[in-house]
């Protein structure tokens, strides 16, 4: 069994060495490039949103490389993605591939448990290790995110360019490849010491700005062409809804302090959305919210083409945007987004909240 | 008091129970009028340019409600039975007009939520009653009343009928001596939308076609097509679709080709219509989508239903003259 996975973020990290400590034979699928977005587009019913596309793109590239088993996750929420597997399983089918696909959601979304599901991959290995294995992917997960997390905020005062990068490709190298504690306390030790050492302008007051939306879109670097990077280099703190850990707190393992920072959200959307509209739209008001509340600069929301719980948001997101005076962008990606014109609009949009931070006499702005 | 009914989204499944509700509360209930150019253009201008057609229809005949009545009906639909969801976007639907920064009456808006149980009509039930300021028994009462007409509607879908002609009794007799029969399929508000749809019923009805949705299926038929699926459908308004497309594929006998007409932008669509191409293709089974939205030009549309009413009797015609034994030798042995 050769066993590969969709990329997400920092979760293909913890995805791989999850596996691979279940002593799986791992295929990771290839970077996302150019030709996995295209094999995605091809292959894929046109309207469907971006994250399935991508998905298609990463199982085809990990075929060609050997790998027979695909696993995936799945549910039964309002919205897309608990549908997914099943369609990209016939997707695959009707290319002539033949993968074994193993979707991990609750029970009650099909016959078969989880659990069923899940001995599956853990052949002839006890629950216990099962276990173990996956918390230390959680672990390795939150270092990478924290890392993530940190870099986002530092980008925009760094004095050598592309340090920030640098470290950020040293952590996947060394906390990402780590599969015992040792060597994950090791990585983490050294690269929170290049973090520390890191040379900053240390007068700067950056912008701050807020990140929004689709979690797949907020998460997959490649696929959002880089938003964190290109607004760290514009000189902009940048401040995400959510990282892969923090999806994980809140939604696979019961976690009290996830939860009452979940509560806060809804609390804080309520006056603007009702309930929940399947994906993040509901998290993505309250964020938004909370963002303005806590004196954020500006706020940036995106989402992948049709994507329906996001337009809901991106509804109601003007409200937000007048009653806290907050600028407020939607920007809406699909696999033919340009970067020039993703460049241009950040541009214009980050001049834009750092001459209102001006005009309100908050300081100076430090877009270069 | 008077409530006014959007004649758009679920008012082509839920009307026959709104209007027998109101009637017997009380309360005066009026009904706007069929989609037209001015009521999509208003809706389109007022919600955001990623919305599907549909939400900017319902917005616009919501717009066009507002001068006459105390309340709009729109119901904040969640879902309709346990584990299964409408849509995202008609979960937000309320809100997303409240906040569009239009002028519009206070909305009629109790939760429909039964994802968890059936006990999540109640409290849309006490939403009700308290927003209508009736008491908590009269309207159960009337609600169970109202129940009894959906059953009496559905008999007469079954019968042929659209939801229109069903609900407002304007069902004509239509002459038989068929060339063809052709299935339908699409959430309702898109099918019977007379502008959005640009009446597809009719118009193949009136070259002689018949026509079948899904709603005119009783719902065994669609239990069996949704069986094949490995995987439970979680949306009602697909699993309508899915489950009348599925059995016509598996049924050949009882139509010769189908048709999907779907919003453009429709996120359950992009992947059960992708879903249900695939399984038609397998058996060659004649499969047509058609995407609508708010610019859609009526020409192409008659384009390409022309086309595919050629290829399917095209198909019919070879059938026939291909078959061995069938009743091509049987006719000319007739024939002098
Ligand atoms: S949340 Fe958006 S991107 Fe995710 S499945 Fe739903 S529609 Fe697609
Ligand atoms: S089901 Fe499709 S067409 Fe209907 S409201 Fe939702 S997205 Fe729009």
């Amino acid at each position: 069994m050769r066993v590969t996975f969709p990329h997400m973020g920092t979760m293909s990290f913890a995805m791989q060495a999850l596996l691979e400590n279940l002593r799986l034979q791992v295929v990771p699928p290839p970077p996302i490039t150019n030709r996995t977005l295209m094999l995605g587009a091809k292959y894929s019913p046109e309207c469907v949103c971006l994250p399935f596309k991508v998905n298609i793109g990463n199982f085809i590239e990990a075929i060609e490389l050997g790998a027979d088993t695909v696993v995936m996750g799945g549910g039964i929420g309002p919205c897309r993605f608990g549908y997914y597997a099943e369609l990209q399983q016939e997707i695959l089918q009707d290319l002539g591939m033949r993968v074994n696909m193993i979707v991990l959601e609750p029970p009650q979304g099909a016959n078969g448990g989880l659990w069923s599901r899940i001995s599956k991959l853990s052949v002839g290995q006890s629950l216990w290790h099962v276990a173990a294995a996956s918390y230390f992917a959680w672990h390795l997960c939150k270092g990478l995110d924290g890392v993530l997390q940190s870099l986002d905020l530092l980008r925009a005062r760094e004095t050598v360019p592309g340090s920030c990068d640098r470290i950020w490709n040293a952590a996947q190298k060394s906390i990402g490849q780590a599969r015992t504690y040792r060597a994950l306390r090791r990585a983490e030790k050294e690269i929170r010491h290049e973090i520390a050492t890191l040379s900053l302008h240390l007068h700067k007051r950056p912008l701050r700005i807020g990140l929004v939306g689709e979690i797949y879109m907020l998460l997959e670097p490649k696929v959002n062409l880089h938003l964190a990077e290109r607004l760290g280099y514009l000189g902009v703190e940048v401040h995400r809804s959510m990282s892969v850990s923090d999806w994980v707190a809140r939604h696979l393992v019961p976690n009290p302090r996830a939860r009452m920072h979940t509560r806060k959200v809804h609390e804080a959307a309520k006056p603007y959305l009702r309930g929940f509209v399947g994906g993040h739209g509901l998290e993505t008001i309250g964020e938004s919210v909370l963002f303005a509340e806590g004196g954020i600069d500006g706020i940036i929301q995106v989402l992948p083409l049709t994507c329906m719980p996001e337009i809901v948001a991106q509804s109601l997101l003007p409200s937000i945007s007048q009653r806290y005076g907050v600028p407020i962008i939607t920007l809406v990606l699909d696999e033919h987004a340009g970067e020039a014109g993703l460049q241009t609009r950040l541009e214009a949009f980050v001049d834009m909240v750092g001459a209102r931070r001006v005009h309100r006499g908050g300081g100076v702005s430090c877009a270069k | 008091m008077i409530v006014g009914v959007p004649r758009a989204l679920l008012y082509y499944v839920y009307y026959p129970l709104w209007r027998r509700f109101f009637a017997e509360l009380g309360v005066g209930c009026i009904l706007s009028p069929p989609t037209n150019e001015a009521i999509m253009n208003s809706g389109a201008r007022a919600v955001v340019d990623e919305a599907c057609a549909p939400v900017k229809i319902a917005m616009g005949h919501v717009l066009a409600l507002a001068p006459e009545v105390d309340y709009v009906l729109v119901p904040r639909f969640v879902s309709v039975e346990p584990r299964t969801y409408i849509c995202p976007k008609l979960m937000g639907l309320p809100d997303m007009i409240r906040q569009s920064g239009q002028k519009t009456p206070p909305l009629l808006a109790p939760d429909i939520d039964m994802s968890k149980g059936y006990f999540g009509l109640a409290r849309a039930l006490m939403d009700t009653s308290r927003c209508l300021e009736k008491g908590l028994w009269s309207t159960v009462r009337s609600f169970h009343h109202s129940l009894a007409e959906m059953r009496r509607i559905k008999h007469k879908l079954i019968a042929g009928q659209t939801p229109e002609e069903a609900f407002h009794g304007t069902s004509r007799r239509r002459k038989p001596g068929r060339r063809l029969r052709i299935a339908v399929l699409g959430h309702p508000y898109n099918v019977y939308d007379p502008l959005l749809s640009m009446n597809i019923v009719d118009r193949l009805r009136a070259q002689g076609i018949d026509v079948i949705t899904a709603e005119m299926l009783p719902l065994e038929h669609i239990s069996l097509g949704l069986s094949q699926l490995r995987k439970k459908l979680f949306w009602s308004l697909s699993k309508m679709v899915l489950g009348a497309g599925l059995y016509f594929v598996n049924h050949a006998a009882e139509v010769d080709g189908i048709i999907l007409l779907s919003s453009f932008g429709c996120g359950l669509e992009s992947l059960v219509a992708d879903l249900l191409e695939r399984h038609a293709r397998r058996q060659e089974f004649p499969f047509m989508q058609l995407t609508v939205d708010e610019h859609s030009g009526e020409a192409g549309l008659i384009t390409r239903l022309e086309a595919f009413v050629e290829t399917v009797e095209g198909r019919i015609l070879n059938a026939r003259n291909l078959s061995p034994h069938g009743d091509h030798e049987f006719r000319h042995a007739g024939t002098p």
